[in-house]
Formats: structure tokens, sequence, C-alpha cells
């Protein structure tokens, strides 16, 4: 019988999870829906159509170049329609067509794929272009108002209103504006990040799947929480702290942004340290920059320390114990000296 | 007190199609065993037989030579041959054929000894060493060796039912089975060791064997517990099971007697019984037939030297084309390409795969960082690093990164998403590793 069969040999583990790259992703995918939704609601089906031209920008961009160089198509991946829809999350719905096609540009030509493409990129590919367009400062901070829909076409004619990030940055809270209206969504602000309850859905939907892991948003929305609650800048610190968290893109960036596998760390103590500097950042530029919002740039910063991040906080090695170590860094004085 | 273990992972478990059926000797003896004269960790045995020579079951035919057990007849029978035949560890391995007499003439020397209670550690371990004792539970490590090394340093006997990998039932079986004999095969164990304390680790999927080994303790046993433990691979690697069970760590670089520690698998304490009290060599093993590739998965009693072949056979033969053949489970089994291999003493599983068990391959294998293989490695490492500087052939960054260290469980590269072949490449590493240091000390030399 032996010579009719043909034995493949590889290398063990002969077993793989059923998780593959795919399947995170779309996880992302599915997990973004509901604060698309609501979007749509709020903002009117401009929030639609301007997500659904960056996911396009984004996959045809990544095609395109990845034809260019003559390299695989990675489309299947769905990494590109991530970014699409991550950095229509982070502008106003109000902005054109063709800065969000600016956008997608720079997001997959100039931060993903020059750098290697997925994994590779050392700063969010969505958080980067958003950096970008902000050449365009007014069409980057022309917020519409909620249930006041914006034509589909050019969005000139909206009705615009100030986010209530713009009051807490100087120091009061926002006028008119309920918590409540701030956990729905009800607000001014970016397509996708004012329903604090629709990203958080998203989110939980994400931990139970266990595409992304608690630790970066945890820290990040506690050192958020902790320092506004210490220093309320003279308002009620409950109050103050509150505002704080729903306002902004705090929740988006902690749970959709900073938990990017390729720009965050990858051991556990990373996660921690980078999650806490995010929120250190984001209170630090809120409070003392110049413009209100400090999550993206937060993540931003804390992007480009994820390697040296990862490079102390490794695992300590198994079995090693107090004394060992002790005894290890004695002889390493010794040696020294 | 209850510890973890770090990291981990925990795969589809497929025990289901074995687990309930008990273990049946082969319906049919095989016509001839082929012995490989190396079934442990270190130097091959001398064989002491040579063609034509009649041997019997539990007759001595490979000499002890340097590290290592000696190795017995599993079969009576004449020796067809004394050569190079597949081994199941890879390669080719000077091995012992016997044609089977079906006769089964036992060894005259094997007889059941009285007073062996009494007996010291040393005359105990004596007994162990002549048996050709070796870990049963796939490294094949020599037991008198270990118990040489740990006597007088440990003060715990650990015994291993965690089985932790994927299909194999052949210890669950055993548990059931053979419970008095593991329990009266840890009790002179402990006695080898001069040691007062063991624990016996079995996972939560096989509650049953655990209720029965704890219903066959005498009432205020203190000596032997049983500890239940969550099911989670790799706990029933060495290093892990210690860590589970007691606590302690092995340092790197050290042994399980560092921590206090010295680890039996269930099989090991069943055939230690057997070769002391009952003066019986290791010549069967339990051996679990398995897999979506066979048409009966079966649990056999299988004398050592049994081909695989033949082991397919008792199971039904072949479930349409199987892809894959492996000695071991999926985790770290070795996959086959001739099924004229043998068991060996450390073949706990016979894991046939269909081409659809295969692991799912990814053309792209592009890491994400995404961190999974961080979490799940139970020695701490960080495969995705470690791969880094393998692929780029930077083996002194390996090292750096404690590359030695890996136990290649295979929780990594089970894990990663982007299916990247981890274990193979620190496989690569620590070989070239190896080669360096032998290189630098022909240098210095």
């Amino acid at each position: 019988m032996n010579d009719k069969l043909n034995l493949s040999v590889a290398s063990s583990p002969h077993a793989s999870s059923p998780l593959g790259t795919r399947s995170l992703m779309l996880d992302v995918l599915i997990a973004l829906v509901p604060a698309l939704c609501i979007s749509i609601y709020f903002f009117g089906p401009r929030a639609l159509t301007l997500t659904a031209v960056s996911v396009a920008g984004c996959m045809f961009f990544e095609y395109a170049y990845r034809k260019l160089m003559k390299k695989s198509n990675t489309l299947g991946d769905l990494s590109a329609a991530i970014t699409g829809v991550l950095l229509a999350f982070v502008c106003p719905v109000t902005l054109p067509y063709w800065a969000i096609l600016i956008g997608d540009f720079f997001a997959i030509v100039i931060v993903k794929q020059l750098f290697g493409g997925l994994g590779k990129n050392f700063l969010n590919p969505a958080l980067a272009a958003r950096a970008f367009l902000f050449s365009y400062p007014t069409l980057m901070t022309t917020w519409a108002s909620p249930l006041q829909f914006v034509g589909l076409g050019s969005a000139a004619d909206a009705v615009t209103a100030a986010t209530p990030l713009a009051s807490l940055h100087s120091s009061t809270l926002p006028e008119g504006i309920s918590l409540t209206d701030m956990f729905i969504g009800n607000i001014g602000g970016s397509l996708g990040e004012t329903s604090a309850l629709m990203l958080l859905l998203g989110g939980i939907y994400l931990l139970i799947r266990g595409v992304i892991r608690i630790r970066i948003p945890a820290c990040f929305i506690g050192t958020v929480a902790l320092l506004t609650l210490v220093f309320p800048r003279g308002n009620d610190p409950l109050q103050w702290m509150l505002y704080n968290v729903l306002a902004g893109g705090a929740l988006l960036g902690a749970l959709f942004m900073a938990t990017d596998y390729a720009t965050s760390p990858a051991t556990p103590r990373g996660e921690i340290i980078y999650g806490v500097g995010c929120g250190l950042l984001t209170v630090f530029i809120r409070y003392f920059g110049a413009y209100p919002e400090g999550v993206s740039y937060a993540i931003l910063i804390m992007n480009v320390c994820v390697w040296l991040i990862d490079k102390y906080s490794m695992p300590s090695r198994y079995g090693i114990t107090a004394e060992l170590k002790q005894a290890a860094r004695a002889a390493k004085k010794g040696g020294k000296a | 007190m209850k510890h973890k273990f770090y990291g981990g992972v925990h795969p589809a478990e497929y025990k289901e199609s074995t687990a309930h059926k008990p273990v049946v000797p082969l319906a049919n003896a095989p016509a001839q065993v082929v012995i490989p004269m190396s079934m442990h960790l270190g130097a091959p045995c001398t064989p002491l037989v040579k063609a034509g020579e009649t041997v019997t079951v539990g007759q001595q035919i490979g000499a002890l030579n340097g590290l290592g057990a000696p190795i017995h007849a599993s079969v009576s029978g004449k020796v067809l041959a004394v050569e190079p035949r597949p081994f199941s560890g890879g390669g080719t391995m000077l091995s012992v054929v016997i044609e089977n007499d079906f006769r089964n003439t036992a060894c005259p020397d094997c007889l059941p000894r009285s007073g062996w209670e009494t007996l010291s550690p040393q005359a105990l371990i004596e007994i162990i060493r002549d048996a050709g004792i070796t870990g049963m539970g796939g490294a094949g490590f020599p037991t008198h060796v270990k118990l040489k090394s740990a006597l007088g340093k440990a003060d715990t006997v650990l015994i291993n039912g965690a089985e932790c990998e994927p299909y194999i039932t052949s210890d669950h079986r055993l548990m059931l089975e053979k419970g008095e004999k593991i329990l009266a095969g840890t009790r002179i164990l402990m006695q080898a060791l001069n040691v007062s304390r063991a624990i016996i680790g079995i996972e939560g999927n096989k509650l049953d064997a655990a209720e029965h080994l704890k219903s066959l303790l005498p009432t205020g046993e203190t000596g032997i517990s049983v500890v239940i433990m969550r099911t989670r691979y790799p706990q029933g690697a060495e290093k892990q099971l210690i860590q589970r069970l007691t606590g302690r760590k092995v340092p790197p670089g050290g042994l399980p007697a560092d921590a206090g520690c010295c680890v039996f698998n269930v099989g090991t304490a069943a055939a230690v019984f057997d070769a002391v009290a009952l003066g019986l060599p290791l010549t069967h093993r339990y051996i679990t037939v398995t897999g979506s590739a066979v048409k009966r998965p079966i649990n056999v009693l299988a004398p050592i030297g049994t081909s695989f072949a033949h082991l397919v056979e008792e199971a039904g033969g072949f479930e349409g084309t199987p892809a894959r053949v492996l000695a071991g489970g999926p985790m770290m089994g070795v996959a086959q390409c001739d099924l004229a291999v043998s068991a060996s003493k450390a073949t706990n599983c016979v894991l046939c795969l269909s081409e659809g068990d295969l692991p799912i391959q990814d053309k792209e294998q592009t890491c994400l960082r995404c961190g999974r293989c961080v979490q799940a490695c139970p020695m701490r490492l960080s495969p995705l690093y470690l791969h880094m500087y393998a692929d780029k052939r930077m083996w002194r960054e390996t090292e750096e990164l404690r590359v030695m260290d890996c136990i290649e469980c295979g929780s990594c590269q089970y894990i990663c998403p982007a299916r990247i072949p981890l274990v193979q490449s620190f496989r690569t590493s620590k070989r070239e590793l190896r080669k360096l240091a032998e290189k630098q000390k022909e240098g210095t030399v």
C-alpha cells in the first residue's frame, strides 16, 4: 500500500487556529458598522457616500501601487478597506471628495506601501493622512451640525456647529449639550467619532471576538479619565471627566486606532505603557495645545515609540528569579570593573 | 494553591473519537517487528543479537551505550536482520528485525520480584535502567538518568497525565484502565527518589480519569494527590507542568531537579511498576491510532517495533487518501514519509490526517505585529522578533532574544493569523547557533 501514498511532510505544528488575517480585518469592519449607521442618521447620506468614496479610493491605490510595483494583490486582506473607513471617520462629513482621495493616497501609498505594506508601516495610515489633510485647515474643521443633513455633492452651504471639544478647550463645559447627547452622538464632530455608544458596541464586539485586547483601550481611556478627574480646570470633576472622555476622538482612537496591530506594541507590558502614554499625551495636548483635539497626535507620537517600547518591555525570561537576576547584575558590574 | 503557567493555546481537541474506546490488543500480531536501536535521547544501543538467532519476549537485544536505555525484544522469534531501517524520528536507524513466531515465549529472566518494597533508591534505579524504561510521553528521556540526576535534589514527584496534545487518548485510557498500576508506579518512583510527595496532574477534559485515580487513593492518603488542571496546551510540557502544579520555575538551562521536581508520564509510572514488581522490561505500549484518514480510530496495546502500516491496518485501513501521517500529536508530532517506520517507546499516537485537516497556508505570510505569539509563548519569548531576525539570518540576535529557550511547542505558529512557519524558523536558528558554537570551540582549542 506504500507506493500509492503521497504523504506530505512538514515541520510541526500540523494544526492552525481558524483565525486568519482576513477574518480579523473583517471583524474590524463589522465593528465599525454601528458607528457608520448612526453617523448616517445624524449627518445624512453624505456620511455613507464619503466613507464609500474613501474605501474605494484606498482599495484602488493599494491595488494600483501593488500592480505597478509588480507585487501580489493584497486587497483580499481587507486592511485597505479598514484604512478607508477609519480615514472617513476622522474627517468632517463636509470634506470634499477630492480631499479625502488625497488622504487615501497619502495613507495607502506614502504611509503604508512605501514602508513595505501591511504590518510594516510605523504610523497609523488613517491618522497620518488626517494630519496630512490638515494642510487644508478650514476644510478639516468645518463641523456639520447633527440632524442638519448635508448635501450629497458640495457641502459648502452646510449648517456648521462648534464641537464640544472647542468649549472644553476654553475650560468650560459645552452649553446646551447634555451628557446623553454626547453619549448617543447628537453632537458636531468628525464623521465617525461622535457616538460613544456605537463605538463602545463595536469595541465590545472586537473584545469578545478576541480581535483586540483590553489593555490599550483601558489604559488609554483610564489615563484620560484619571487626569481629567484630578485636574478639572475649575469645573465639577466628574462632569468634566465624562465630557472629556466622550468628546472628540477619544473612544474612536482608543478602541480602533491605538489598537492597530502594526503600530502598537506586541508585548503585554508594552501595551500598558503605550495606552498610558496615549492618554497622557491626549490630555496634555488638549490642555496646553493650540488645537482642541489631541487624540490623533497623541497616537501618532506613541506610534513612533512602539519599537522602543517593545524593546524594553519584552516578557522577562522564564525561570529567572529575583536572586538570579541580582546575581546576573552583580556579575555584569564585576565584569565591567 | 493554584498556579498558572504563562501563555499557551487551546486547539480543538478531537479526542472524542477514541476517548471512550478501551485499549485492545492487536487483532493480528505483526508478522515482524523492527526495533530501532535508539528510542531514547542519547547514544544508540549496541545490538546484542545477530541475524539467525532466536529471541524471547523481554530478552535484551540492545545494550546501553553511554546515555540511553537498553532495548528488549517485543515478540519471540528469529532475528532476520540487524540493519539500518527507516525511523520515525527521521532518516534511518540501526534496527533489529525480528520475525514473529506468534508463540510469545517469555524470557526466563522476567520473573515477578518479591520484597521490592524495601529496596534502596539505587537498587530501584538499577532495575528501572535494566528494564529499558524511557519517558513514555514523547521525548523519550531515559528514566534512570532522570532519577539519578534528581536523587537527593527533588522533593516532589510529578506525574504527567495532562495529555494536552489534541487527538491522543492513550494516556487517558491508561489512567482509566490501569489506575492501580500508575499509583503503584508512582509510589515506587517516590521510593526511588526518597521523597514523600507526589502530584498527579490531569487536564479538565479527562475528569473521569481524575475521579477514577482519586477513588483509588486510600482514605487519609497524604503522599499522592490528584490535581485537575484547566485544559491548555502545552500543559504537559515539563517546565509548564512544574509551574502549574508547584508554582516553581526551572531556571534557564537547568533541570527540573533544580526546581526540586522530577516529572514522569503516567505511562512511565505504569512501566516502572511492571519493571520493578513484575520484572517485565518495556516491550509494549499504548498507542492511539486516529485521525480523519483512518476508518476506525482505536487505542491499541502494541509491541514496540510494530510498523505504522500494520497499526493503520488495525484501525481499519485508510479512509480516503491520507495527506499526512504523524508520529505523535498535531502540535509536536513528526511527519512520516514512509509507513514502514515502526512504533518506538515514545510513540503515543499514529495520527493520519486528511487534506482538510492540514494547517491553513497563507501565501502572503505578512506579520501583522498582532502580538498573539507573544501572548501564547509559554517560555515568554517574542516569536515575532525572533522570526524577524531569523528571516534575515541574524543568528546572534536570535540568541540574544533567547531562541535557545524555545521548547518548539508550536503555540505561536498555531495562533499566528498570518500562518508564518515560526517553529521551523526557530529550529533553523538553533541549529545555526549550535554550528557557530562548535566553530568557536574549534577556533579556541
